[in-house]
């Protein structure tokens, strides 16, 4: 049942399970074990953001494909949402109609820019991925009739989904729409990531694998290259954009700062390299850390920032709005030494 | 060929009318592209004044891209942190103007040029150097293997950004051109300001010795040869790997020269000028074939005019216009306009 | 011929995960043409290009002129003298015929005796001095090839298949320009399909299969030897 549900791919390590279990029952309890509105915002960002870095692990550690555009398709999900919202009416008809609207454009999108820079060189695809999403950013914010520009939308949802939404007490906590809202994102989220799982591991992931190890080999062997990177591209996109969708639910708002920043896009990549490319459980573990760090690392920055205030440039560098320098730093030792990650790193400890 | 060794006779392929204007056709597009922007915008002066921006914008977008295409060509090196000398270019040179500000503030031609140069050789000193350590520390771990250059070159543009941030503040920096370079001269009742005039001036002119040094000297002979077939370079004992730091450092400063150029184009400077560059760098690079430096000031200056003419006429649309721009040309040549012979 | 121009001894060469030179034992004599010969795929190319360093050599090692240059760079290496006329002839296909030429020239300027006899050699490279290589008709690329290896004095020629997809006429203007440079007092490996040509030109020859040198000697012995032929080839030649 377990092996069926993990698609027999197993954490092969001791403290890889625990660490995962660990986080795993912290999720799945949160607004229990973590009552308070910040951590329960924390939790929900975790469990997005592991589906779209995991989504981004398909292209980047199966596939061998850097895309910069993994945010432009997490946007577009959640701008399906917002816009059908908006337009719809506040109902969970929209939210549904939102988010596969946002999907299907999504793997439309991918498809287009697969066809155009896949067939040519791999690494054109990163540069043209870089161009298009800047591009999809600035329209966005351009096209502010329609999208609301910078300040992005605000719009409801269905009230069983928010705080005014109260079903009464469970273990001394009042259980809101919040919740359930969360209990939405946790679910959906955990399946995502086990369908990913899955497909990592069916046939069409091993050959994706065989592609990133040898494309001209793989190219011999019969397999269609450009075909299976195309479509790697396109569920990942989808899948991107289906985080996205859940993201616009939990927050109620979405604006381009948010949903399609190159920021953010750089914050997938950090996460993705520092839990483990390939590994899929790479993703929850460098999106929790990341996720932690960024909410209370830059607390810390401040407090040291503040303790060396009389040396010089220290206290620049410890700046809390430098926080993205030292990830910068750990970013590029990591590709040197640790090209597999915090999971492959402990898979090879046991 | 009544000879008697008829297979010495000449048999040079002719190239049929159709390669040859196929060959000719991205030459062509620029003056196309002009005529189109004549005819659609309707008034001289406004096309004029569109014109020399489109071109101004071209050249400065050419010189940030030309070290880029040359460095991937070389050695299939692709640099993403390309952008970070942009901006790093930028702080040095602008904070250099600031720092001179009693030879830009008065109207004196001759006080006014010294500065710039001095800014810019300030600029292109500390680009370069920085693109050597940058060559040195983060690209060349990595020889070989795109998906790792792609990451760190990443993290080294992140990094150098945030280290701007450390040095020169978060806010940006506003700035006003020299003395001699600000207002506009009227050419054929439209307004043209002098400093585009300029940077088109400028551009043309490193174009042409830059081209000057590929075609005629023997170190452009060994770039251009190694640009198609880097093993034989090395076959014929020149070491490549030393042309390549040449042109990696050239190529940086170069990118800090066209940060500069940039800066006093816009009066204002960030941090984060160089990544925004880059998207229409890799754009011009992309669609004038990689390793292709005629190809990337086609696409340079492709970019500038459309960019402008569009502007003018649909302002929504400028912006994405590049995309279409791109789109259609790989639609009509995958490997860009003039891509480069690879060997194998 | 009492010391090697060129000495190989156990060397193995591995491309990516594929163990390709498998303990390949060569000696090239000074002053002469020594053919290496062998089937499709066995390591010739594999064996020049270790020798010019595209390939690094996993063990043994590798001796020009006396000097170890087993983990010297290809520049070094030709430098010292080793010339490389590679299998896909390496032709700069977007310069033109001089520009290709002035960069064979790596010590310095063309000489003129040397683009006399070179224009002498091959006729329509002086035709064709200003058009882009890359317009070359297949067999003016191979003289062209061949030409940047004579533009500049080497003690060792490294050819691989000068003569492959040539007309005939072609094939002889090759082997009498490789003659030329054998009668300048060069040493030439050369990698040769064409037995008929190996047979004219060489005169030592080496035999390779699966990555290694199975049989070395005279060429002469090796042409007059049909069986040996068959035995180590698998050829049948026509010639006889």
């Amino acid at each position: 049942m377990l092996t069926n549900l993990l698609s027999g791919d197993h954490p092969r390590s001791l403290i890889l399970t625990l660490l995962l279990l660990a986080i795993l029952a912290a999720l799945a309890l949160a607004p229990f074990l973590f009552p308070g509105v910040r951590s329960l915002e924390t939790a929900a960002r975790i469990c997005i953001f592991i589906v779209l870095v995991a989504s981004y692990d398909l292209l980047l550690g199966y596939s061998g494909i850097v895309s910069f555009a993994h945010t432009m398709f997490f946007g577009l999900g959640a701008y399906g949402v917002a816009l059908a919202s908006t337009h719809m009416g506040r109902g969970f008809d929209a939210l549904i109609v939102g988010t596969l609207a946002g999907a299907v454009a999504a793997a439309i999108l991918a498809l287009l820019i697969g066809l155009f820079s896949l067939r040519v060189r791999a690494i054109f695809f990163a540069m043209i991925t870089l161009a298009v999403a800047s591009a999809v950013a600035v329209l966005v914010s351009q096209l502010s009739g329609l999208t609301g520009g910078e300040d992005g939308l605000n719009y409801s949802i269905p009230r069983e989904l928010t705080p005014a939404f109260k079903l009464g007490k469970l273990f001394g906590i009042s259980v809101t729409g919040k919740i359930l809202n969360y209990y939405l994102v946790f679910f959906a989220s955990l399946a995502l990531f086990l369908l990913l799982l899955r497909i990592v591991n069916s046939p069409f992931g091993r050959v994706l694998k065989a592609i990133r190890e040898n494309d001209f080999r793989a190219e011999a062997i019969g397999y269609r290259v450009v075909l299976y990177r195309t479509l790697a591209t396109c569920l990942s996109a989808a899948v991107a954009a289906l985080a996205g969708s859940l993201f616009a639910i939990w927050l109620r708002y979405v604006g381009p700062a948010t949903t399609l920043s190159f920021e953010i896009m750089l914050d997938i990549l950090l996460m993705v390299v520092i839990g483990g490319m390939g590994t899929m459980y790479g993703a929850v573990i460098g999106t929790t850390i990341f996720v932690l760090a960024q909410n209370y690392l830059q607390n810390l920055m401040g407090v040291a920032a503040s303790a060396t205030e009389g040396l010089p440039l220290i206290p620049q560098l410890l700046d809390p709005d430098r926080w993205l320098l030292w990830l910068g730093v750990l970013f590029i030792l990591s590709v040197y030494f640790f090209p597999t990650g915090i999971v492959g790193r402990l898979r090879a400890e046991d | 060929m009544t000879t008697a060794a008829p297979d010495h006779a000449p048999k040079y392929a002719q190239l049929s009318l159709a390669d040859r204007l196929g060959k000719a056709m991205p030459l062509l597009l620029v003056p196309l592209l002009v005529i189109f922007g004549f005819l659609s915008i309707g008034s001289t002066s406004s096309w004029l004044t569109l014109t020399v921006s489109g071109l101004a914008m071209g050249m400065m977008i050419f010189i940030m891209a030309s070290g880029l295409t040359l460095v991937f060509g070389l050695m299939d090196v692709i640099n993403f942190g390309h952008g970070a000398f942009i901006s790093v270019g930028a702080y040095v040179g602008i904070s250099a103007l600031l720092a001179l500000e009693s030879w830009t503030g008065v109207p004196s031609l001759l006080l006014n040029v010294s500065a710039v140069l001095a800014a810019v050789i300030a600029a292109m000193c500390v680009t370069g150097a920085l693109g050597w350590g940058f060559e040195r520390v983060i690209v060349r771990p990595v020889y070989g293997a795109h998906l790792k250059q792609i990451l760190v070159t990443v993290g080294g543009l992140i990094v150098i950004e945030q280290l701007i941030h450390v040095v020169w503040g978060p806010d940006e920096i506003f700035l006003t051109r020299p003395e001699m370079l600000k207002g506009a001269v009227t050419f054929a009742g439209a307004a043209i300001e002098k400093y585009r005039l300029l940077a088109v001036v400028f551009g043309l002119v490193l174009f042409v010795a830059m081209r000057l040094v590929l075609k005629r000297t023997k170190i452009g002979l060994i770039v251009r040869a190694g640009v198609q077939n880097g093993e034989m370079v090395e076959a014929l004992g020149y070491r490549l790997r030393l042309v390549f730091i040449g042109v990696f450092v050239a190529g940086s400063a170069l990118a800090g020269l066209g940060g500069v150029m940039w800066g006093l184009y816009q009066e204002v400077i960030t941090a984060g000028m160089g990544e925004e560059m880059m998207i229409l760098v890799f754009i011009v690079v992309i669609i004038g074939g990689l390793g292709s430096v005629e190809g990337a000031f086609i696409g340079a200056l492709l970019v500038g005019l459309l960019q402008n003419y569009v502007a003018f006429l649909e302002p929504k649309l400028a912006l994405i216009s590049n995309i279409a721009l791109m789109t259609a040309v790989l639609m009509w040549r995958p490997q860009g306009m003039m891509p480069v012979v690879k060997a194998k | 011929m009492s010391d090697p121009i060129l000495e190989l001894s156990a060397v193995h060469t591995d491309i990516a995960q594929y163990h390709i030179l498998q303990g390949v034992d060569l000696t090239v004599p000074r002053g002469g043409v020594t053919m290496l010969l062998g089937r499709n795929g066995v390591g010739k190319t594999t064996t020049l290009r270790t020798i010019i360093g595209h390939w690094q050599a996993k063990s043994g090692s590798l001796h020009f002129n006396g000097a170890d240059i087993t983990t010297m760079p290809t520049p070094a290496r030709a430098r010292a003298g080793i010339g490389f006329v590679p299998e896909d002839m390496g032709i700069f296909s977007d310069l033109t015929v001089e520009e290709n030429m002035i960069l064979a020239a790596a010590s310095g300027p063309l000489d003129p005796a040397r683009m006399q006899w070179i224009f002498e050699a091959f006729p329509p490279l002086k035709t064709f001095w200003r058009s882009e290589a890359g317009n070359l008709s297949g067999g003016q690329k191979q003289m062209l090839s061949i030409a940047r290896a004579m533009a500049e004095e080497r003690q060792l020629y490294l050819i691989d298949e000068p003569t492959k997809g040539l007309a005939p006429a072609i094939i002889s203007t090759m082997a009498g320009a490789l003659r030329d440079l054998k009668a300048k007092g060069a040493s030439i490996l050369l990698v040769e399909q064409n037995f008929a040509v190996a047979r004219a030109l060489g005169d030592t020859a080496a035999v390779m299969d699966d990555g290694r040198i199975v049989w070395a000697g005279e060429m002469a012995e090796l042409a007059g030897d049909a069986t040996l032929q068959e035995r180590l080839m698998g050829l049948s030649m026509e010639a006889h």
